[in-house]
């Protein structure tokens, strides 16, 4: 591994796949739908976390796919409580292995500490849980699976759900053109915690999403990854399509993938020329109903989002201040 | 919990319902749920690996020789290891009756 | 707290605050682990507890959550795992935390959590009655109440045994009036450090969250299995009974302060009984005992278990009394009758020989309860038996 850095994995090196773990800690026979991109960004943030961690999980797609009784589909200690606290539940683990780690009940060193939850348990209904447990600043990465619906439910919109969407509940007709919101900036929300270290990722680049994780959970304090995962079921989408739609995604500056480490942006993988956005919604049914003017706005404000985010790079200092805590000795008095 | 679900007595469920065998999913066979399967060509296959690691299960295993093939177990025929493919030497073909 | 250094010494008595003496027995039981979130009237615990953590006199973790549901879902955290956890709440913060309260119960988290019981708005109301826990009867937790801060004390010391028993390993409630008690000055007899580590030794949890041994916790249930998940839990809450009193028994022995399920005051040939839960017992005690000297055949009996719900144990205090008055203090607005009555007289349809039973509501929202209420109450019950029953239920005092 160590041959194969950070640096490296920016570039898309076709026999790096060679060089991952090959030891699965998210197993097979768990029943997630085809083509299901957010298996395969559960599979990586997995592998990426190691053996030496428990993880939190919300309800949702990831949680109803791979843990009915009698039948587990996790490696890790892992457990579910309920929709909207898994942050919460993070915290109390946290809380729980710093005290047991005091009086010397732990061997060894503490277990990482790692909540997942989808973008309705993350942006809507989580986000109080999570905002809290970032502001205490506990020990914890957090990782959400954006598949920018409630699929589990069966395809209600979000606060994640992009601009013109097509869902059960934002769908279009003669007085709607589907979602007519834009996404909520869950990354924005994260970083204005001013924790240590937020990213987004998508599993069509599995290994710079395998090395945010790695850098997130190694970093002390909060985390944030947002993991665009593609839903063929919800964005009426081609199966065999999952990993390159996300790769559209980046292309298109639909969804940059770039990482704010102590306040500070840049991209981790860069698109010299964008695609058009058409590239990207084309193939997704959900976007069928757009016609010119409402591509055309998506379009534009892709691009002045994007600009803004390279903008956010090229600043010299962070977003926001970092000074690290050590006490200053007591001065004596002359 | 061994026994099928419908089997099991109420003495019979762990505490709290908690699962004891990590990893214990694979009992279940999710190849069932397949119409296509992928078929690679080896004289094409450059043993890169990106199949196996664009596979949501994960179904594809790796051969002795560095090939690749699907698990049959678990593969559910989504065809993104076809699409993804670096040199095009994975097809998918439709499962026989 | 200064603590003797001699031996002999094993209590003292100091009076203070019950809110105060519920976290000393949280300290003295050696919390590791404590989220909550302020709400009156639990205020003065968790600010206690939380002072008892910066000064270092509890070793634990405290976690200022931002919420009652994620003060319980942290709790859930901590106790999966394997930190001994404790907080604290009331009504709307009761409320909050509804949803994850049925969960820690069914994942069987051994949390200990006091409830200083107040109204739910609305209209908002800051003081005391029972609506709150009534309302979250049902969520699989061990519950008991207490009359005074000795009790308060005792039975926090004790819940973090009976809970973390591994037959039982179920979260527990102690339940606290707000405000009358949860604020009162009281003289109470405190153990020391040495007899309470003797009483309860460290929690050793059956199943934590560890990557050496992986375990998965709350998966789902399929319609095949989940009556079977529900049974166990069921039958494993109401075996605890056995438990809680093998606990009392204990604490009766060290401190010689028994407690039981159903509690007597003067039921010694009384052919009328009132039925109380939480302070209403000492107030209703003045007035049994100011009734009897006036020759009435009254009697008190004191529901301390609510979870389970002590069927034989209430069948035996009642004996072949004529009427049972029972007093709750809560509504169960459009329900056949408030929660305790409802339950109280469906532990007697089947019983051959029943009393008649009335049911009063009473201290709403802090409404004062003198004893001339319990007097008044009897007069009427008594009059209600000669006249039939006129009502399901009362609600003593409203106006109009």
């Amino acid at each position: 591994m160590e041959k194969f850095g950070y640096a490296q994995s920016q570039k898309y090196d076709t026999y790096a796949s060679r060089l991952m773990p090959r030891e699965e800690f998210f197993t097979s026979g768990h029943r997630s739908c085809q083509g299901c991109g957010e298996a395969l960004a559960v599979r990586w943030v997995c592998k990426a976390i190691g053996k030496d961690a428990i993880i939190a999980h919300a309800t949702g797609c990831m949680e109803i796919v791979s843990s009915g009784l009698p039948q587990t589909a996790w490696m890790h200690p892992w457990i579910h409580v309920a929709f909207e606290n898994t942050a919460a539940v993070a915290s109390g683990i946290d809380a729980a292995l710093k005290i047991l780690a005091r009086k010397g009940k732990l061997a060894g060193a503490p277990p990482k500490v790692v909540a997942m939850g989808g973008d309705g348990g993350t942006s809507d209904i989580g986000l109080q849980a999570l905002s809290g447990a970032m502001e205490r600043g506990h020990n914890f990465t957090y990782i959400c699976w954006d598949n920018e619906a409630y699929m589990n439910t069966g395809i209600q919109r979000s606060s994640s759900t992009p601009f013109g969407a097509m869902t059960t509940t934002s769908p279009p007709g003669k007085e709607s053109i589907g979602q007519s919101t834009w996404k909520k900036d869950m990354v924005a929300i994260a970083v204005a915690h001013n924790i240590p270290y937020v990213a987004t990722a998508c599993p069509s680049y599995p290994f710079d999403l395998y090395f945010k994780v790695k850098k997130a959970i190694e970093m002390p304090g909060p985390a944030y990854i947002h993991v665009l995962s593609v839903c063929p079921t919800g964005w009426r989408s081609a199966t065999d399509l999952s990993v390159r739609l996300g790769r559209l995604a980046v292309e298109t500056a639909v969804f940059p993938l770039y990482e704010v480490e102590h306040g500070r942006y840049h991209l981790t993988v860069e698109a010299p020329r964008l695609r058009p956005v058409k590239d990207y919604l084309k193939p997704q049914g959900r976007f069928r109903h757009l016609r010119e003017p409402e591509l055309d706005f998506i379009q534009r404000m892709i691009r002045a989002r994007y600009e803004l985010l390279l903008e956010k790079c090229r600043q010299p200092y962070g977003e926001f201040a970092t000074v690290p805590f050590t006490p200053e000795p007591e001065q004596e008095v002359a | 919990m061994s026994k099928p679900l419908e089997q099991t007595t109420w003495q019979e469920v762990e505490l709290g319902g908690l699962l004891r065998e990590p990893g214990s999913a694979r009992a279940y066979r999710t190849g069932d749920w397949r119409s296509q399967h992928p078929v690679w060509t080896k004289s094409r296959c450059i043993r890169c690996g990106v199949c196996w690691t664009v596979c949501p299960e994960p179904a594809i295993i790796e051969e002795p020789g560095g090939y690749f093939d699907m698990d049959p177990n678990y593969c559910k025929g989504c065809g993104i290891c076809a699409k993804e493919c670096v040199t095009g030497c994975i097809s998918m073909v439709p499962e026989e009756e | 707290m200064a603590k003797a250094k001699t031996k002999p010494a094993r209590f003292h008595r100091e009076g203070m605050e019950v809110s105060i003496a519920v976290s000393h027995a949280v300290q003295l039981a050696r919390a590791e682990a404590i989220a909550a979130y302020p709400i009156t009237p639990q205020t003065h615990i968790v600010e206690h507890l939380s002072s008892l953590v910066a000064d270092g006199q509890l070793e634990a973790e405290f976690i200022n959550v931002e919420s009652e549901h994620s003060a319980m879902s942290a709790c859930i955290g901590m106790s999966a795992a394997g930190a001994r956890t404790y907080t604290a709440t009331s009504s709307q913060g009761l409320a909050l935390m509804f949803e994850i309260l049925f969960i820690a119960g069914a994942m069987r988290f051994p949390i200990v959590m006091t409830v200083a019981n107040r109204a739910l708005s609305g209209p908002l109301s800051i003081w005391n009655d029972h609506s709150d826990i009534m309302a979250a009867r049902d969520i699989g937790w061990l519950q008991v109440f207490v009359k005074n801060g000795q009790e308060a004390f005792d039975h926090t010391v004790m819940a973090f045994k009976i809970a973390e028993t591994p037959s039982v390993l179920l979260p527990m409630i102690v339940n606290l009036d707000g405000f009358i008690l949860s604020h009162v000055v009281e003289a109470l007899e405190m153990p020391d450090q040495e007899l309470v580590d003797q009483f309860l030794p460290p929690y050793s949890p059956r199943h934590v969250l560890n990557p050496k041994a992986p375990v998965t916790m709350g998966a789902f249930a399929m319609p095949e299995i989940y009556t079977e998940v529900k049974m166990k839990h069921q039958v494993t809450l109401t075996n605890a009974a056995g438990r809680i009193q093998e606990v009392w028994d204990e604490w009766g022995q060290l401190t010689g302060r028994q407690y039981y399920p159903v509690e007597r005051h003067l039921t010694e040939g009384a052919e009328i009984l009132l039925l109380t839960m939480g302070t209403l017992t000492e107030v209703a005690e003045i007035a049994v005992e100011e009734m009897r000297e006036a020759g009435l055949p009254v009697g008190l009996i004191s529901l301390r278990q609510w979870r389970p719900f002590p069927f034989a144990a209430l069948r035996a205090a009642v004996g072949d009394a004529k009427l049972l008055i029972v007093c709750d203090r809560a509504l169960s607005p459009g329900g056949a009758a408030p929660p305790v009555l409802a339950e109280v007289r469906s532990a007697f349809y089947t019983q051959a020989q029943r009393p008649d039973i009335i049911g009063y509501i009473i201290g709403l929202g802090g409404r004062d309860v003198p004893p001339e209420a319990f007097k008044d109450i009897v007069a009427k019950a008594r009059e209600e038996v000669t006249t039939g029953p006129t009502q399901e239920f009362h609600l003593y005092g409203v106006r109009g």
